[in-house]
C-alpha cells in the first residue's frame, strides 16, 4: 500500500504516535510526529513510497519535536531524537522539514554498515550505474536531478549503497536535496516539478527538497550494476569535458569520500576494489546541463544500454 | 511499559521476540551502547536471527573491531609519549579490559581513554602528554580550577590531530566525596598487563571502581552498561578461591560498601547473579542503612531502564535527576556544592558556542 493509497487522515494518525513506518529502497524509516511541517513535507514527497504496517520492523525510528521549554513557543525550536538520543543541537523550527531529510541520512551513514556507503549520486540506465562522488558545492545534486529528469533512473542523491556480497548497488531512493541557485535552476529546467517550500539560512544556505518521479519510487527494489565513476565539478562557463580518471586514485577519492570505508577495514578494501575495476572513470568537468546529459547517454549508449 | 533489554542478559529470551519487539531491543541497546553486546549475547541464542536485524548487530561488532584496533594504536602511541620516566601508568575500565583481555571487553563501545598515575607523577604525565600532541579540551578558567581542585583527574586532553581523548586521573573518586580513595594505596597493589608497558589495578579495586564510578557518576546513559561490566568481572575473578573475602575487605578498607553492595543488589536484581551464600552475611555487614538503602535501590532500579522513549517514564526521568543530585552530593559537600551549581546555572546561561551542524 503507498502513502496516498493509505489516506490522509489515516497516515497523519499514524504519524502523530509514531506508527507511521514509510519505505525508500533497503530501509524503513518510522515517523513520529505532530510538526505540521514535517506532515506536509511527507504528504507532498513521499505519497507514491509504499507503507509498512505498524507492527513491521523499522530500519530507523525518527521523532521530530518541538523545543524543550520554553523554546516550545518563544524563539521556537525542532529537535531531532532516534532511541530517546539527541545527536544534534536544537535547530530553528522553521528548519524541521531538512532538518527530517538530513536526519534521515544520518541514520543511513552512521548504522547502515552491511553496505559499503559512498556519499555520491548515483543515477542509472539500462541497468548500468553511474556513481558521482563529490564534496559539496560540485553541482552533484544539480546534476543527479537533471539526468534524473532526462531518462536516467534515481538510485540516490546522497549515499551509494553497494552490496559487500555481490557489489551490486540498491537503490536508497529519496527526494533530492537541492541548495542556493539550483532551486531555480531545477524549475526552470523541469516544469511542474514539485519542491518543498524553500528553507532560507540554513547550515547550507537556503535548501529545497524535490520530489522523486514516481516510476523510479515504483522500482526502489531493482538494484544495479556499477559501471562509471563520474567526478562531477560545475565550472561556470567551462565547456563540458569527460577525461579519463586513474583507476588508483579514483579507489583513493572515493574511499575518502565513504562514511565507512575505514570502519570496514579489509571488507570495505575489498569492496571498494570490486567497484573500481568494474567501472570506467571519468573526471567530468561542465556548465550547460544539456551537454552533461548528452555526455551521460553517450556512455550508456556505448556499451548499448536500451534506456 | 516495555524495557526488554535489560532481560536478555540472564536468560535465553522463550517466548522470542516479535518484529516490532526487535525494533525496540536494538533502539534500547543502541540507547545504552550495548548493541555490540547484544550481538554476542543474541549469537548465543538458538535459531538463525532474521535478517534486517542480524545486519545491525553485526554492523556493530564491526564498529568495536574498528575502534579495538584505533585504542590499540592510540595506547602504544601514549605508551610512547610517556617514556618510562613517569613511573607506572595504570589503564582504567575500557582500556584496561582491552589490553588484559578481560572479559567486560567483549562488544564493549569505548568513549575516552582513562589513566591512572601517581599523584605525585600527575603533573609530569600532564606535560609529556602536552609535548605528544594532547591539548586540553576545557578552555573555560572556572572549569579548569573545578578539576583541579576539586576532582580525581585533569580536564580531558585531546589530540589535536587525531582527536582521541585521554582522561588522566590520580585516583579513583573526587577527593572531596564521601568515597575518596587515596590513590597512593590502590598504587600499592596494581600489577603489570603482559609486556605491555603498562598497569592495571588489582582484581577487587577494579570491581570497586566499577562500582564507585557507576554509583556516583550520576549520568546513566550507560548504567546498565557499567552494570554488566562490573558483573563479567567479578565473574571472571570469582574464579580465584579468595576473591570474595578479599573484596569485601578491601571494600572495607576503602570505605566502599556502600556503592558495592548497593549495585550487588541490582546485578542481582536485573542479572540473577546472587552473591555467593558463603558471602552474604558479609556483603550484609557492609550495607548502608535501611532508609538509603531503601529509596537508593527504588532509584537505581528506574535509573537503570534503558533511556528509550519505549520505556522511559516520568519516574525514571525522576529518579536519574535525584541521582544526579545525589552524586553532586556524594560528591561535593553542600559548602562546596551550593556556590558550584549556581555558578553552572549561571555559565549555562551565558550565550553557548554556534551549535553544530547535522551533516549532510
Amino acid at each position: 500500500m503507498r502513502l496516498a493509497e493509505l489516506g490522509e487522515r489515516e497516515w497523519r494518525r499514524r504519524l502523530h504516535v509514531g506508527k507511521l513506518v514509510v519505505r525508500a529502497g533497503p530501509f524503513r524509516y518510522r515517523f513520529d510526529s505532530r510538526l505540521p511541517q514535517i506532515a506536509e513535507g511527507i504528504g507532498l514527497l513521499y505519497a507514491d513510497y509504499p507503507v509498512a504496517e505498524p507492527d513491521e520492523f523499522a530500519d530507523f525510528a525518527l521523532k521530530m519535536e518541538h523545543g524543550a521549554g520554553l523554546h516550545r513557543w518563544w524563539r521556537r525550536q525542532v529537535r531531532f531524537s532516534s532511541d530517546g538520543f539527541y545527536p544534534f543541537a536544537p535547530l530553528p523550527a522553521d528548519h524541521a522539514y531538512p532538518q527530517l531529510e538530513w536526519a534521515m541520512n544520518w541514520c543511513v551513514s552512521t548504522r547502515a554498515h552491511h553496505y559499503l556507503m559512498l556519499h555520491a549520486a548515483v543515477v542509472e540506465r539500462g541497468g548500468f550505474a553511474a556513481i558521482l562522488p563529490a564534496p559539496p558545492g560540485s553541482g552533484k545534486s544539480t546534476l543527479c536531478a537533471a539526468l534524473v529528469h532526462r531518462g536516467w533512473r534515481l538510485l540516490s542523491d546522497e549515499v551509494a549503497l553497494i552490496s559487500l556480497q555481490d557489489g551490486r548497488i540498491s537503490a536508497a531512493v529519496r527526494p533530492i536535496s537541492l541548495k542556493n541557485q539550483s532551486i531555480d535552476i531545477m524549475r526552470a529546467y523541469v516544469p511542474g516539478a514539485v519542491m518543498t517550500p524553500v528553507t532560507h539560512g540554513t547550515t547550507k544556505g537556503s535548501v529545497t527538497h524535490l520530489k522523486v518521479p514516481a516510476e523510479h519510487v515504483e522500482r526502489m527494489d531493482e538494484t544495479a550494476a556499477p559501471r562509471w565513476v563520474v567526478f562531477p565539478k560545475y565550472i561556470a562557463g567551462a565547456p563540458t569535458r569527460l577525461a579519463p580518471y586513474p583507476r588508483a586514485r579514483s579507489v583513493l577519492d572515493l574511499g575518502g569520500n565513504s562514511f565507512n570505508y575505514m570502519l570496514l577495514g579489509q571488507t570495505g578494501f575489498e569492496a571498494l576494489g570490486r567497484l573500481v575495476s568494474a567501472c570506467e572513470c571519468f573526471e567530468f568537468s561542465y556548465s550547460q546541463l544539456d551537454e552533461a546529459i548528452h555526455a551521460f547517454d553517450g556512455l550508456a549508449d556505448a556499451v548499448g544500454g536500451h534506456g | 511499559m516495555a524495557d526488554l533489554l535489560s532481560g536478555v542478559w540472564a536468560r535465553v529470551p522463550q517466548a522470542g521476540f516479535s518484529a516490532r519487539d526487535w525494533e525496540i531491543l536494538l533502539g534500547q541497546a543502541r540507547r545504552s551502547r550495548l548493541l555490540a553486546r547484544l550481538a554476542l549475547q543474541a549469537a548465543t541464542w538458538p535459531g538463525e536471527l532474521p535478517a534486517p536485524q542480524r545486519d545491525y548487530l553485526q554492523g556493530s561488532l564491526r564498529l568495536v573491531q574498528r575502534q579495538r584496533r584505533e585504542v590499540l594504536s592510540e595506547l602504544s602511541r601514549m605508551r610512547e609519549t610517556l617514556g618510562q620516566a613517569q613511573g607506572p601508568v595504570v589503564l582504567l575500565k575500557g582500556a584496561a579490559y582491552l589490553l588484559a583481555d578481560l572479559p567486560p571487553s567483549r562488544g564493549r563501545v569505548f568513549s575516552d581513554i582513562d589513566i591512572l598515575v601517581a599523584r605525585p607523577a600527575l603533573e609530569g604525565a600532564e606535560t609529556a602528554l602536552l609535548a605528544g600532541g594532547w591539548v586540553s579540551q576545557e578552555r573555560d578558567a572556572y572549569n579548569q580550577r573545578y578539576y583541579r581542585e576539586w576532582m580525581h583527574e585533569v580536564p580531558p586532553l585531546e589530540h589535536v590531530q587525531r582527536g582521541s581523548v585521554i582522561d588522566l586521573h590520580h585516583t579513583i573518586a573526587p577527593p572531596t566525596s564521601r568515597f575518596r580513595v587515596d590513590g597512593a594505596l590502590l598504587m600499592q597493589r596494581i600489577r603489570p598487563i603482559g609486556a605491555s608497558g603498562f598497569h592495571m589495578l588489582a582484581p577487587e579495586d577494579m570491581v570497586l571502581h566499577s562500582a564507585v564510578h557507576l554509583y556516583q557518576e550520576g549520568e546513566f546513559d550507560h548504567g546498565l552498561r557499567d552494570l554488566l561490566d562490573l558483573h563479567d568481572l567479578l565473574l571472571h575473578f570469582e574464579a580465584e578461591a579468595d576473591f570474595w573475602p578479599r573484596l569485601l575487605a578491601r571494600a572495607a578498607e576503602l570505605r566502599l560498601g556502600e556503592p558495592l553492595t548497593m549495585l550487588l543488589d541490582q546485578r542481582s536484581r536485573l542479572l540473577a547473579a546472587p552473591v555467593p551464600a558463603a558471602h552474604r552475611a558479609a556483603v550484609a555487614a557492609l550495607r548502608p542503612a535501611w532508609p538509603v538503602r531503601s529509596l537508593v535501590s527504588a532509584l537505581l532500579a528506574r535509573a537503570l531502564r534503558p533511556q528509550h522513549p519505549a520505556c522511559d517514564t516520568w519516574d525514571a526521568g525522576l529518579a536519574r535527576q535525584l541521582l544526579y543530585v545525589r552524586s553532586h552530593h556524594l560528591r561535593m559537600p553542600l559548602r562546596l556544592l551550593v556556590p558550584h551549581l549556581l555558578r553552572k546555572a549561571w555559565m549555562a546561561r551565558r550565550p553557548a558556542p554556534a551549535p553544530e551542524p547535522p551533516p549532510a
